[in-house]
């Protein structure tokens, strides 16, 4: 039955792609950010209909239901570290952001960086173009909220629907051996592994499972796909937890790599932090999550994206 | 979780849950003369309440369903009002019995609130703790303190002899010198006072890692003001890094040799933090330290955004090796490379929760009496060596170290905030900093 809805969704992207022609401005690029010596690179993804969850998987991944999604861009890799200390690091000095009408023109009213982290965050298993890891989902959206004040175009997490498309839509689970795409429990040495080690999926991108966990932009609600709307879902957060996490990590099992594994954010994933209130930024015992990005195609509006810039909730 | 009060009705239920069968063990109902029975409400006293502060109040207040919270002291009032919100968050009014009148501001404040408690939490910038301790312990308190213990040598010797007092009043006293309290290095110190590495011979420790916060001036503070609002950057409030974080892993060092260092010699500087609001301390050390078996320590801590960064430490010994470090991990390894032992803590207990756990435990059993001052004091003054020797690039030794009148600290019973700090900028808004090869000693 899995397989079946599969080759069905196979051959819907595949009648998509061949009837709809890609427009000039729609393909891959790399995201330069000069001022801060980085590069991110960027796949193209042509949106459209698939079949969202696994009525064969767990609780929460029922029922399979028809979700169709914008054009986008998602990033290629994992954020590595030197993407990411670029912006823990930064200067938040106003004057290196685009002017402010710009910024309020994005949505922005003002930009704060995450507190340096008293230990390695890196637990001693790499930085550089590894993964970065142990930031909480408002650390990652913050990320993404720095890297639209530098550039001027608006980048966000991608939506749950968005990441489970990407994975269906380039047969990430099906096509390869999951060895050959992923680093997980059985084939890591216990660690991440620097980004890109692996195949990509046939759409271009990397390490979407294992490696290490991906926040997406939603809150988990077992029961959302019940009822969730077919056009861009989007559970937006009002609690701190759990929210959505997605694509298993080196410490996950194989079982847990697959495109319609929902994982969930724990409390437990701070509980080495000494102070009260705890880090808005950084967890203590999450060395498997990490983030990657996404650029909607049509640029929302200045309301719009006020919208994704999600409130601190104090973690006590 | 912010819902989620905690009343003393409600907790009992958890408590087991928290704190495993300690609570509830058959050393409660034995009744040596100074047990502190179950019944009697622990009085809580905090004396300095910013984030550390509250979270050990947190722990204090979840380890024992019979413990208030009574009294806040802060230089700060704002820290106190920033605090008490916070603990009003998670513990409902039963557990934190705070008149206005129990809210204590300013220099000296500390007394007042440690008069008013059975038990206090000591957690304000180090460089106050000696004469804090002292006091609570003179008072016939029980105390939880944050390390480091002191800032200069002699806090330490206040520290150690209040120690000995403590002892014979048999007050418990735990220092926040976690890793003591964490399942995988206590594992990995019984392996190794077995034997499982040999004799340790060297060893590795690091806390190299970006910096912590800056609290930058503002036009109304006074000098006073804007030391003790930015300490870290200030000598005879924070000690410098190398007491104020990298003490942890001196004193894993020193736990699992099982001796103090002779002697030490080092070097460090300030390379990249070096603005008008980075006060004095250096932003690295590296320093050699000897230890009467011979072996030899290297210990490096850095604060400088953008290098190898670390936060572990790792020892030779004439069998195999052995590695702790963040993520929980821990390993013994032989020199074939297999593994001796191999450590996952991924759901062990919060080391800060079973610091507390033990020190109410002890206090209400009256069985084991915990004094952690004099191990705590030992590793300050470890690290107090290392500052010596890098800041005056000479190799000095424990006695010596332990000889010097080194005192930074003025008596905080005499402060206001129109004092003169003890460090005080040129008029180009410099602090004088410390010179390898110039600085005689410091």
């Amino acid at each position: 039955m899995i397989k079946t809805i599969t080759k069905l969704n196979t051959l819907f992207f595949l009648g998509l792609l061949s009837n709809v022609a890609l427009s000039q401005n729609f393909k891959d690029y790399s995201q330069q950010v000069e001022s801060a010596s980085i590069s991110i690179d960027m796949v193209a993804i042509e949106g459209g209909h698939f079949i969202m969850g696994n009525d064969q998987g767990k609780a929460d991944e029922n029922p399979a239901h028809k979700v169709s999604v914008d054009d986008f861009w998602i990033g290629k890799y994992e954020i590595t570290w030197e993407q990411y200390d670029a912006f823990v690091y930064a200067n938040f000095d106003a004057s290196q952001f685009q002017d402010d009408s710009k910024l309020k023109a994005l949505g922005i009213d003002a930009v704060s960086g995450a507190t340096p982290p008293y230990v390695d965050m890196s637990f001693n298993m790499g930085k550089g173009s590894s993964p970065a890891v142990n930031m909480t989902q408002y650390a990652a959206l913050m990320y993404c909220k720095w890297l639209t004040s530098k550039t001027g175009i608006f980048y966000r997490l991608p939506t749950e629907a968005e990441w489970e498309y990407v994975c269906k839509k380039g047969n990430t689970d099906q096509n390869n051996s999951l060895s050959d795409i992923g680093w997980y429990a059985e084939n890591s040495n216990e660690k991440y592994e620097k980004t890109g080690t692996k195949k990509a999926n046939s759409l271009g991108v990397h390490d979407l499972l294992g490696n290490v966990s991906e926040w997406v932009l939603d809150q988990y609600d077992p029961n959302y796909y019940k009822n969730s709307p077919e056009n861009n879902p989007w559970n937006k957060p009002s609690k701190l937890y759990p929210r959505v996490l997605r694509g298993g990590s080196w410490k996950d099992t194989a079982d847990k790599l697959c495109c319609t594994s929902r994982q969930t954010s724990n409390p437990k994933w701070k509980r080495r932090d000494p102070q009260i209130p705890k880090s808005n930024w950084w967890h203590t015992d999450a060395p498997f999550i990490g983030f990657r990005i996404v650029r909607p195609k049509v640029q929302p509006s200045k309301e719009d994206i006020k919208a994704y810039w999600l409130e601190a909730i104090a973690d006590f | 979780m912010k819902d989620k009060k905690i009343s003393r009705r409600h907790f009992v239920k958890e408590s087991s849950l928290v704190t495993g069968g300690i609570l509830l063990g058959p050393s409660l109902f034995a009744s040596p003369m100074h047990t502190t029975k179950k019944e009697k409400t622990l009085k809580l006293a905090l004396v300095g309440c910013g984030g550390r502060g509250t979270g050990a109040a947190v722990q204090a207040l979840k380890a024992d369903s019979n413990v208030k919270l009574v009294a806040m002291a802060d230089a700060f009032e704002d820290q106190i009002e920033k605090s008490h919100g916070n603990l009003s968050k998670i513990f409902d009014k039963s557990r934190i019995e705070l008149k206005p009148s129990m809210k204590f501001v300013g220099f000296g404040s500390y007394k007042k609130a440690i008069d008013e408690a059975d038990v206090v939490i000591l957690t304000t910038p180090p460089g106050f703790r000696p004469q804090h301790f002292e006091y609570a312990v003179q008072q016939g308190k029980h105390v939880f303190m944050e390390k480091p213990v002191a800032t200069d040598v002699a806090g330490i010797k206040k520290v150690l002899n209040a120690a000995k007092l403590a002892k014979e009043k048999k007050l418990n006293v735990v220092v926040g010198l976690q890793r003591r309290y964490q399942a995988e290095y206590i594992e990995l110190n019984r392996r190794i006072k077995n034997g499982d590495l040999g004799k340790i011979v060297s060893g590795q420790v690091y806390w190299n890692g970006a910096g912590v916060w800056v609290r930058p001036r503002t036009d109304s503070m006074t000098e006073m003001e804007y030391q003790m609002r930015n300490w870290y950057y200030f000598n005879w409030l924070c000690g410098d890094h190398i007491l104020e974080q990298h003490i942890h892993n001196i004193d894993v060092a020193n736990w699992f040799i099982g001796e103090l260092p002779i002697k030490a010699q080092g070097m460090g500087g300030r390379e990249v933090r070096k603005g008008k609001d980075h006060g004095q301390i250096f932003d690295h050390h590296f320093v050699e330290f000897t230890y009467p078996s011979g072996a030899i320590i290297s210990s490096q801590c850095r604060h400088q955004p953008g290098c190898f960064s670390q936060v572990s430490e790792t020892f030779q010994g004439t069998l195999g090796t052995s590695y702790t470090g963040g993520g929980n991990t821990a390993i013994l390894k032989s020199y074939d490379g297999n593994n001796i032992y191999k450590h996952d803590g991924e759901n062990d207990k919060n080391p800060y929760q079973v610091e507390h756990d033990r020190l109410f435990a002890a206090i209400r059993s009256g069985e084991e009496v915990i004094n952690n001052a004099e191990y705590g004091a030992e590793s300050t003054m470890t690290a107090i060596l290392g500052r010596m020797a890098t800041y005056s690039g000479k190799e000095i030794s424990w006695d010596k170290a332990m000889n010097s009148d080194l005192k930074l600290v003025p008596d905080e019973d005499m402060l206001s905030f129109n004092s003169v700090p003890p460090v005080v900028p040129n008029e180009l808004g410099e602090y004088p900093i410390p010179m390898p090869g110039q600085t005689t000693f410091y």
